[in-house]
C-alpha cells in the first residue's frame, strides 16, 4: 500500500486526530496527534489492511526554531516466505511523525504494541527528555515518574542531545571543564 | 616491598638487592585485561603471535586487579566507567603502574571538545605513569611504553618510600562518595 493510501485509511478512521500529511519527500510521512497516538499504534498493527509488524527505527529530533520535539517512528509490515526458507518480504512502510511542545514534551507509550519501542523510547528519553507515559521500565525520579536511562548514568543531568544543553562542570569529584592547559589533580 | 620500605638510611648501600629484585619485577609485568574500546583491540594485539609481548615478560594478561602490577587503560573512559576504573586501581595490589594509551585516556582525544560524556584524561582519576600516543597507538607504540615501564622500575629503590606515599595520596583522592 502506497503511503497516501494509509494516510487515507487513517484518515477515514481517526479523523482530524490526523494532523498532517507530506509526501512529496523522499521520506513522506504522517503526523498525529500525540495523544491518539496508542489507539493508531493499535490500529496500525492490527488491522488486517496495515499489519505493521515492525518497529524500524524511532527518531527524536529537537525543533528548537519551533520550540518542539518531534518523535518519529519508521514502520515496517514484514512477511516471512512461504515456504518458511528464504528471507522476509517488506509488504509496505510508513512513517509517523508526533510534535510535543518543548515544555510539556509527554507521548504515551506504545512499548506494549512494539516490543522494540521500549530501548528506542528509553534511549529518547535519555538524549532528548521526551517523557514516554506508562513507560513498562519507568522510575521515580526527582521530577517525577519517567523511563529508566539507557546510556547516562541514572543521576546524569539535563538531555545530551538538546540544542540548549549545557556541558556538566563536574561529575562526582572529576573536573569537565574543557580548557587548554587546565590543572590536572596531583595523585 | 613494605616489609623494606622506611627501614633503611637514605644513604645505605642496597643496589646489589635493588639490582636483582628489580631485574625479576621488570620483567614480570602483569597486566591486567581491561579493554574500554577501540585502543584494546590493538592491546590485544601485542598479546597475540605477531607482537607477542611475552618476549619482555609482560603478557600474561591478568582476569583481575588482584593478580596485576599494570592496568593499561585502553580506550574512551566516560565518566560512568570513571567509578570503576577508580576501583579497579584500588583493587590493584602495590607496587601498581598505570599507562594512559591512546589519545582518549590522555586528554580527552577527539571528544575534548564536544564530549559530553568523556573524562578528559584519566589522570584526572587515578595517577598515570605512562603516557602512550596514538589513536590508537600501533602495537610498537605500546610495546614501547611497556619499555619505558620496564626503564622506570630499573631506577626505583627499595629504601626510597614510593608507595607508603603515594598510596596516602590515593587514598585521601578516593574519599569523596565515588571511589
Amino acid at each position: 500500500m502506497a503511503p497516501e493510501e494509509i494516510a487515507e485509511l487513517l484518515k477515514k478512521e481517526f479523523g482530524d486526530r490526523v494532523v498532517d500529511t507530506t509526501f512529496d519527500t523522499s521520506h513522506p510521512r504522517i503526523e498525529v496527534q500525540a495523544e491518539a497516538w496508542p489507539d493508531i499504534a493499535r490500529f496500525l498493527r492490527e488491522d488486517s489492511r496495515m499489519r505493521f509488524n515492525f518497529l524500524r527505527c524511532l527518531t527524536a529530533m529537537d525543533l528548537l526554531e519551533d520550540d518542539k520535539f518531534c518523535a518519529t517512528y519508521d514502520l515496517h509490515a514484514i512477511e516471512p516466505a512461504k515456504d518458511g526458507k528464504g528471507p522476509y518480504t517488506l509488504i509496505h512502510g510508513c512513517c509517523i511523525q508526533i510534535r510535543v511542545p518543548r515544555d510539556d514534551a509527554k507521548i504515551p507509550s506504545v512499548a506494549h504494541v512494539w516490543r522494540a519501542a521500549d530501548w528506542h523510547e528509553r534511549e529518547a528519553y535519555d538524549m532528548m527528555g521526551i517523557l514516554f507515559e506508562n513507560h513498562p521500565d519507568s522510575m521515580i525520579g526527582p521530577n517525577g515518574k519517567h523511563p529508566r536511562r539507557i546510556l547516562c548514568p541514572d543521576d546524569w543531568v539535563g538531555f545530551p542531545l538538546r540544542k540548549d544543553y549545557m556541558f556538566p562542570l563536574e561529575y562526582h569529584g572529576i573536573p569537565a571543564v574543557t580548557e587548554m592547559g587546565q590543572t590536572r589533580p596531583v595523585h | 616491598m613494605s616489609w623494606i620500605e622506611n627501614r633503611f638510611e637514605e644513604g645505605l648501600i642496597i643496589t646489589s638487592l635493588d639490582w636483582a629484585i628489580n631485574w625479576g619485577r621488570r620483567y614480570s609485568i602483569w597486566p591486567m585485561t581491561f579493554g574500554l574500546a577501540c585502543c584494546a583491540i590493538e592491546m590485544m594485539a601485542i598479546g597475540a603471535s605477531r607482537f607477542d609481548v611475552d618476549r619482555f615478560g609482560a603478557g600474561a594478561f591478568r582476569a583481575s586487579p588482584r593478580q596485576a602490577d599494570l592496568m593499561i587503560v585502553a580506550g574512551t573512559v566516560t565518566y560512568k566507567m570513571a567509578s570503576r576504573v577508580k576501583r579497579l586501581y584500588n583493587q590493584m595490589p602495590e607496587p601498581k603502574y598505570v599507562m594512559a594509551m591512546g589519545a582518549c585516556t590522555i586528554g580527552g582525544g577527539p571528544y575534548f571538545k564536544n564530549g559530553y560524556h568523556v573524562v578528559k584524561g584519566v589522570d584526572l582519576v587515578v595517577p598515570v605513569d605512562i603516557y602512550v600516543p596514538g589513536c590508537p597507538p600501533r602495537p610498537e607504540t605500546l610495546i614501547e611504553g611497556i619499555l619505558r615501564l620496564q626503564d622506570m622500575i630499573k631506577n626505583q629503590s627499595l629504601a626510597r618510600d614510593r608507595w607508603q606515599g603515594a598510596k596516602e595520596k590515593v587514598l585521601a583522592a578516593s574519599a569523596p562518595s565515588y571511589a
